[in-house]
């Protein structure tokens, strides 16, 4: 029953969104149809029904009704309540559920509270919003159908698989996915804007906390997916130009540079065809992103689910959505006057640049991510990775943070070079003066030397547009912006270390043997047997100290798993303010007369968690812009209404 | 989001039990010792992390436990302690596993546009950003 009215929900929300885009399209064409009225609600009722299936989806797994097909083979009677929840989304059918919620509440959300926009522009951008999720309900009901019965209950679920019992697992996709789905708000406030060329700051300014809230969503997800790889692979390596982790970090690229030219749109009322542009190419990504994960096409190890029906599916609403949009991009662009003017040294001119870098460093990590696959249509297959990817995006990357650093002193539309000399001067300074220490503390490889010297400098420039300014009256915007800039340089310096001053060692080791590595000493002091649920393991109890200091007991441990079999190593991390020790132990190693030998593989890894702490602070500048715009909005439409009230007062008066 | 690695891996090791024989042949021993000479390792490993793993799927032999890639660091390792060029082991492992195993594409029939869209790329951001800041000046 509960299956059946999830079912009937989402069939009923798909059949309002098909009402959304008629009555949307009719309100478009005769200014206001007679079905004008029913846009809105319509939107709000879609997406209120979408969130009723997926409650219902949710409520089968919490009871684990094993006569549903999705249950049944996702989910486990004994599985804990949470991870009974995080299964729900945790496959291809609830995933796309997942997505289509997110999108219909968006949807709803926006119907619901935009009240800036011409009425007009309105029904064009919900008319998009339905347009898109018809797509996707129709992906969902006819070949991902989450509430599918099986003929017989199942006695068991099959999902009992303890290596999908992890939290990260749980809430890493929703992450990302609400990340995708804010850029589809995005996408359909620029498809509208475009249909009645109402492209302005008004626009802007409704469109920018989606592209915002999306942004900090992919940038946690990136950084948190980053990390996970980190811990879990246990090699030390952090990012790996998988396709899957770049089909995550497109859709970032994009939306990064959508940020940047939305702003100067809202503030300056320029860049407007060059933002409603990158509206659609970062939603494009998204779905790019969706398409390479959900498709199976991928080499990767992400696509187990292959399954050619769905990928063709997705291909093809990827083509319909981007082709058209594009078509239509190309009817209209001519349409939408560029907007106000500005000088090359302006605000919006290191604005321009940075939205030309960014766009050119997402064109080699697409050119990079499907020319593999391209190849191997015509059985030629190619790997490309690291030794491509790093100085291929390099070459734009620097560039742009070069300008990063002075761009936020330059002042809107037009400024002198000379009245930013000090500060740049300044700033060039650091960054010489550190790669010059780099490069004679012995150097570390022309990306890592690079990257210190600009990490350096940029941290720095990040904090000058605060010169001279009272802090407590700088905007929470601006705070954001400074937040979000350091946070850049901090990952920068962070990766930059990891590449140029990490030490790695391996070694066979008894029982009372000494490693070291870097400033710290490595004892093996004992190994010892442990057991799980399900596996059994050897666990290594090791003493680290660090500069002679004070010895700490780590352990790591070397599981094998009995169903399915399968050996995982367990790394252990010991995080210091300066970097992170990273031990594995292995199987016994072989060759060694007498005394068991242990394969120990260390790491020291000098600020590499830098990495993440920068990530996580560019989400905070996010979330800071985020709370600073919206607080301003909220004044804007405060006064507003005031206004209107007192000039009615004195009408009436 | 490597966890699914160990998911594929273990699909994998249901699918072909009797592998599991296989792999319980103690690794060679280069697979996981060090090189003495500090810096002849680090150009094993400069290269290790350039070349594929083919039992795994998108990751370098420097960052896997699947024996086969731990053969291929133990090849590695020995080639260049025998005093062999990075390049040249990198052209050999090519030849024998063809493009796929390195993850540094080179120039090539196949491979060109690789490195012609790049430079296409540089010469559009050059001429947009050239168009649109000149115009405005």
């Amino acid at each position: 029953m509960i299956a059946e009215l999830g079912l009937a929900a989402l069939w009923l929300a798909a059949a309002l969104s098909v009402l959304q885009l008629i009555a949307g399209a009719l309100a478009l064409r005769d200014g206001s149809g007679e079905l004008a009225s029913l846009v809105r609600p319509a939107a709000i009722v879609q997406g209120l029904l979408a969130a009723f299936a997926f409650v219902m989806l949710l409520w089968l797994f919490a009871v684990t009704d094993l006569s549903v097909k999705l249950v049944a083979t996702n989910s486990h009677s004994a599985k804990p309540m949470i991870f009974k929840l995080a299964g729900a989304w945790g496959n291809h059918e609830g995933s796309m559920l997942l997505w289509v919620t997110v999108m219909a509440l968006a949807g709803g959300l926006i119907a619901l509270v935009e009240r800036r926009l011409p009425e007009r522009t309105m029904f064009a951008t919900l008319a998009a919003q339905a347009f898109v999720g018809i797509g996707f309900y129709a992906f969902l009901l006819l070949s991902s159908n989450p509430f599918e019965r099986l003929p017989e209950p199942a006695l068991e679920g099959m999902g009992l698989n303890p290596l999908l019992q992890d939290i990260g697992l749980a809430f890493h996709p929703p992450t990302l996915y609400f990340g995708y789905v804010g850029l589809s708000v995005a996408f359909s406030f620029a498809v509208g804007a475009l249909l009645t060329r109402q492209v302005g700051p008004a626009f802007a300014r409704a469109m920018r906390p989606w592209v915002l809230g999306a942004w900090i969503f992919l940038t946690l997800g990136i950084t948190a997916g980053s990390y996970w790889a980190y811990y879990e692979l246990g090699w030390g390596g952090w990012w790996f130009w998988d396709p899957v982790e770049n089909a995550s970090l497109m859709p970032w690229l994009a939306a990064t540079a959508l940020l940047h030219s939305v702003s100067v749109l809202a503030a300056r009322d320029a860049l407007r065809a060059w933002t409603i542009m990158l509206g659609v190419v970062a939603f494009s990504m998204s779905m790019l992103g969706t398409f390479l994960v959900r498709s199976g096409i991928l080499t990767s190890v992400h696509a187990f689910a292959v399954d050619p029906e769905r990928g063709t599916f997705i291909l093809f609403l990827l083509g319909l959505y981007i082709g058209g949009a594009l078509l239509l991009f190309a009817l209209r662009a001519g349409s939408v006057a560029e907007g106000e003017r500005f000088s090359i040294t302006s605000r919006e001119g290191a604005l321009v640049f940075n939205n030309v870098m960014l766009s050119a460093i997402l064109g080699i990590v697409l050119l990079g991510t499907l020319y593999p696959l391209l190849t191997e249509v015509f059985d030629v297959r190619v790997s490309v990775g690291p030794p491509y990817f790093n100085p291929a995006g390099a070459i734009f990357t620097i560039p742009m943070l070069l300008v990063m650093a002075v761009g936020p002193l330059l002042r809107w539309r037009g400024d002198r070079i000379s009245r930013i000399k000090v500060p740049m001067i300044v700033i060039a300074a650091i960054m010489l003066a550190v790669l010059a220490v780099v490069i004679i503390l012995g150097s570390y490889g022309l990306l890592a030397d690079l990257g210190l010297a600009v990490a350096a400098g940029l941290a720095i420039a990040s904090f000058l547009p605060l010169r001279g300014r009272n802090l407590l009256r700088v905007p929470i915007a601006t705070w954001g912006m400074v937040v979000a800039h350091f946070g850049i340089a901090v990952a920068l310096f962070g990766m930059a270390s990891e590449s140029a001053f990490s030490e790695e060692k391996l070694a066979a080791v008894s029982v009372g043997d000494n490693v070291e590595i870097g400033p710290w000493n490595v004892s093996l002091l004992a190994t010892r047997p442990v057991a799980g649920p399900n596996w059994t393991a050897i666990e290594g109890q090791l003493m680290a100290s660090y500069d002679g200091g004070e010895a700490i007991l780590l352990k790591p441990q070397s599981r094998n798993f009995w169903a399915p079999p399968q050996e995982t190593t367990e790394s252990v991390l010991s995080t210091r303010w300066n970097g992170q020790l990273y031990a594995v132990i292995g199987n016994e190693a072989s060759g060694g007369e007498g005394a068991e030998r242990w394969q120990l593989r260390l790491w020291w890894k000098p600020f590499v968690t830098l990495i993440w702490y920068g990530g996580i602070l560019v989400a905070l500048g996010g979330l800071l812009a985020l709370i600073g715009r919206v607080k301003g909005d909220l004044k804007r439409r405060y006064v507003q209404s005031r206004l209107a009230g007192r000039k009615e007062e004195g009408e009436s008066a | 989001m490597r966890w699914f690695l160990r998911i594929a891996i273990a699909l994998a090791a249901a699918v072909s039990g009797p592998l599991a024989a296989q792999q319980s042949l103690p690794p060679a021993p280069l697979a996981y010792e060090q090189l003495p000479d500090a810096e002849q390792e680090a150009q094993a490993q400069a290269l290790m992390e350039t070349l594929r793993c083919l039992k795994c799927q998108s990751q370098s032999i420097a960052d896997s436990d699947a024996p086969m890639a731990g053969d291929m660091r133990h090849q590695v390792r020995t080639r260049i302690a025998a005093g062999e060029d990075p390049e040249a082991i990198r052209a050999w492992l090519v030849a024998r596993y063809g493009d796929y195993v390195s993850y540094a594409p080179t120039v090539s029939e196949t491979t060109w546009p690789l490195f012609a869209i790049p430079g296409l790329l540089i010469l559009i951001a050059g001429m947009i950003l050239w168009r649109r800041l000149r115009k405005q000046a």
